[in-house]
């Protein structure tokens, strides 16, 4: 009798326990959007309403002086055709600029290069810190230094290293055999990307490295180990074992770079203004922007940066299929 | 068949030795330049020559490059601690309270912290015009939440999740409230963490150049970066690279000496986070 009594008992307190946990889920769930809040309105604030204003004023006439005058004028700023009357005419805007399509081409072209190059470099500085051996921590951290250097900083070093009559590039060239006569590494057009290239992949080389190195240091140690036993030649047990299970943390890798050197700015507008060789999309929206005052047509080309970088990354995301909710961990 | 051990070895460390060279010689290149002044600066030196101070004594003696310092200091602290103070109780709802629109919810702040900075520079431009923020240190304030926010909720809510279940459960279950929980429990606990997050969107606020270039207009309120980027002479011959390269040293050798104390941290936060500083 004593023991059905207590049993009563504890179903009702266990069915009090459920009404209150369920009532506290319901109170965690309010807090939680409570929590969010100053976090997604300064958000708001700084990302969604100034990308939906830099679309707004690419549809208009507005110039930096006169932002809050600015009129609506369709696309004119994208494209448009302006007739002169005798039959003749021409196309205007955005997409009829051949120096627009040069800055996306050039962009692509580094994004590309640059991307493939501190992959592979990348690869193998994370394959050798991978490896156990005495001083493993000091080469990691001389790795690390060319990433906390600041950009502005990195693209001045290397300019005075590249300089065409002082630099020590060019001297080290020399004293190799390797040239004949100095390079005019960030004058000439020929060699400008190459350049801007060089430098970008000797700052962003350790981010490229880390991130594999974290790949590679999740792979079972077993693995090896019975590859090893195998036999199996350390070229191919790479290919076939270590990169399709380190697969993943790469594409992360890459996407982050891919997308990081989409938006290059820096390093172009310092170590090699005013040359249609290197100029990128950032350089030529900001060009508009502040310094032609062609502030609509600037935001224009800010738009359609944003735009080809939005579907580059969905269309990757959607490719890979990466999980980002978490949950089925 | 294969080569013998110590061809593999000595290869190996060759490769080691390499990797370390590139990595160090530019910085290496630029302490060895700013030591040099007048004539000595234009011949090309491997090893140190002459240790002469003058270009940071004509740097730091103008007193507007220290200004400049001061104002990246103050931009880049308080960036991190608004970003951090918004960020520990944003990431504790994303990590430890299930609620639909959560995984859409992560995956807008992952995509704020790529978005391209010139796609929001117009109507950032605007809003700073606005709010008479122009050639104020605010305006970067402001606008460095931009990245530095996203990536302190990503890290720090990837730090978060993968602490046990059980350290909040007793909790819960006495009533306290989930700020207490924050206060309490996560805060004591996610100290390593906050530091570590901390100490990057710090590196990434010291080193933004496209905001600050176009926000700040006069020579006293800029930050480091852009006063390094403007340093010119009168023509191509006349830029003063012992001062440009005094400059970069004196900006650069905090963040050198951070990475190597905090190594270890700076590369389990960039790996939870995957953001370039």
């Amino acid at each position: 009798m004593m023991g059905a009594a207590s049993d009563i008992a504890a179903t009702e307190t266990a069915a009090a326990r459920v009404a209150k946990a369920s009532r506290l889920s319901r109170q965690r769930i309010r807090s939680a959007w409570l929590f969010l809040a100053p976090m997604l309105i300064v958000l708001a604030a700084v990302a969604l309403y100034p990308l939906y204003r830099t679309i707004w004023f690419s549809f208009t006439d507005a110039s930096l002086d006169l932002l809050g005058e600015a009129r609506f004028i369709g696309w004119r700023n994208y494209l448009e055709y302006v007739d002169y009357g005798n039959g003749d005419g021409e196309w205007f805007g955005l997409l009829a600029d051949p120096r627009w399509w040069r800055s996306v081409w050039n962009t692509v072209w580094f994004a590309l290069v640059s991307v493939s190059l501190e992959t592979l470099f990348g690869l193998v500085i994370a394959l050798v810190l991978h490896k156990k051996f005495p001083g493993r921590v000091w080469v990691q951290a001389a790795v690390l230094i060319p990433w906390a250097i600041p950009t502005i900083v990195s693209a001045r070093m290397w300019a005075w290293m590249l300089h065409d009559q002082f630099g020590i590039v060019n001297d080290m060239l020399q004293r190799l055999g390797l040239i004949d006569a100095p390079v005019a590494w960030t004058a000439s057009p020929e060699t400008a990307m190459i350049a801007v290239i060089m430098v970008d992949v000797w700052k962003t080389t350790p981010f490229m490295a880390l991130l594999i190195l974290a790949g590679l240091q999740m792979v079972p140690k077993d693995m090896y180990e019975a590859a090893r036993l195998d036999g199996v030649p350390p070229f191919r047990l790479f290919r076939k074992v270590t990169l399709p299970l380190i697969m993943p943390a790469l594409l992360v890798a890459i996407v982050f770079r891919a997308l990081d050197a989409l938006r290059v700015f820096d390093i172009v507008y310092v170590m090699t203004p005013n040359t249609d060789a290197t100029r990128t999309m950032s350089v030529y929206a900001r060009e508009n922007l502040f310094d032609f005052d062609r502030f609509a047509y600037g935001s224009a080309a800010s738009t359609l940066l944003f735009f080809i970088i939005a579907l580059i990354t969905i269309g990757f995301i959607y490719a890979t299929r990466m999980n980002l909710e978490g949950d089925e961990r | 068949m294969t080569a013998p051990a110590w061809l593999k070895t000595t290869g190996f460390y060759l490769l080691v030795g390499i990797i370390v060279l590139q990595a160090l010689f530019p910085f290496y290149y630029a302490i060895l330049t700013s030591l040099e002044d007048g004539q000595a600066l234009f011949e090309v030196n491997y090893l140190p020559a002459v240790f002469d101070l003058s270009n940071y004594r004509s740097m730091l003696s103008d007193g507007v490059f220290g200004k400049q310092i001061l104002n990246s200091v103050f931009v880049a602290t308080v960036t991190v601690i608004i970003s951090l103070f918004l960020a520990i109780t944003a990431s504790f709802a994303l990590a430890r309270i299930r609620f639909r629109g959560r995984g859409l919810l992560l995956l807008t702040i992952l995509s704020v912290s790529m978005f391209p900075q010139i796609a929001v520079l117009s109507g950032l431009f605007e809003l700073v015009r606005a709010f008479g923020l122009f050639n104020s240190l605010w305006s970067l304030v402001f606008s460095y939440m931009i990245f530095t926010l996203p990536f302190t909720v990503w890290v720090l809510t990837t730090f978060m999740r993968a602490l046990p279940v059980e350290i909040e459960e007793a909790a819960i279950m006495d009533g306290a409230s989930s700020f207490t929980i924050i206060r309490r429990i996560f805060v004591p606990l996610l100290w390593p963490a906050m530091v570590t997050t901390g100490l990057l969107a710090f590196i990434q606020a010291w080193n933004e150049f496209l905001f600050a270039l176009t926000f700040l207009s006069t020579d006293s309120q800029r930050t480091v970066p852009v006063a390094i980027a403007l340093i010119s002479g009168r023509s191509e011959f006349e830029v003063p690279w012992g001062n440009i390269m005094a400059a970069s040293v004196i900006v650069t050798l905090p963040l050198v000496v951070l990475v190597l104390i905090f190594q270890r941290r700076i590369v389990s936060g960039l790996t939870a986070g995957a953001v370039k500083g």
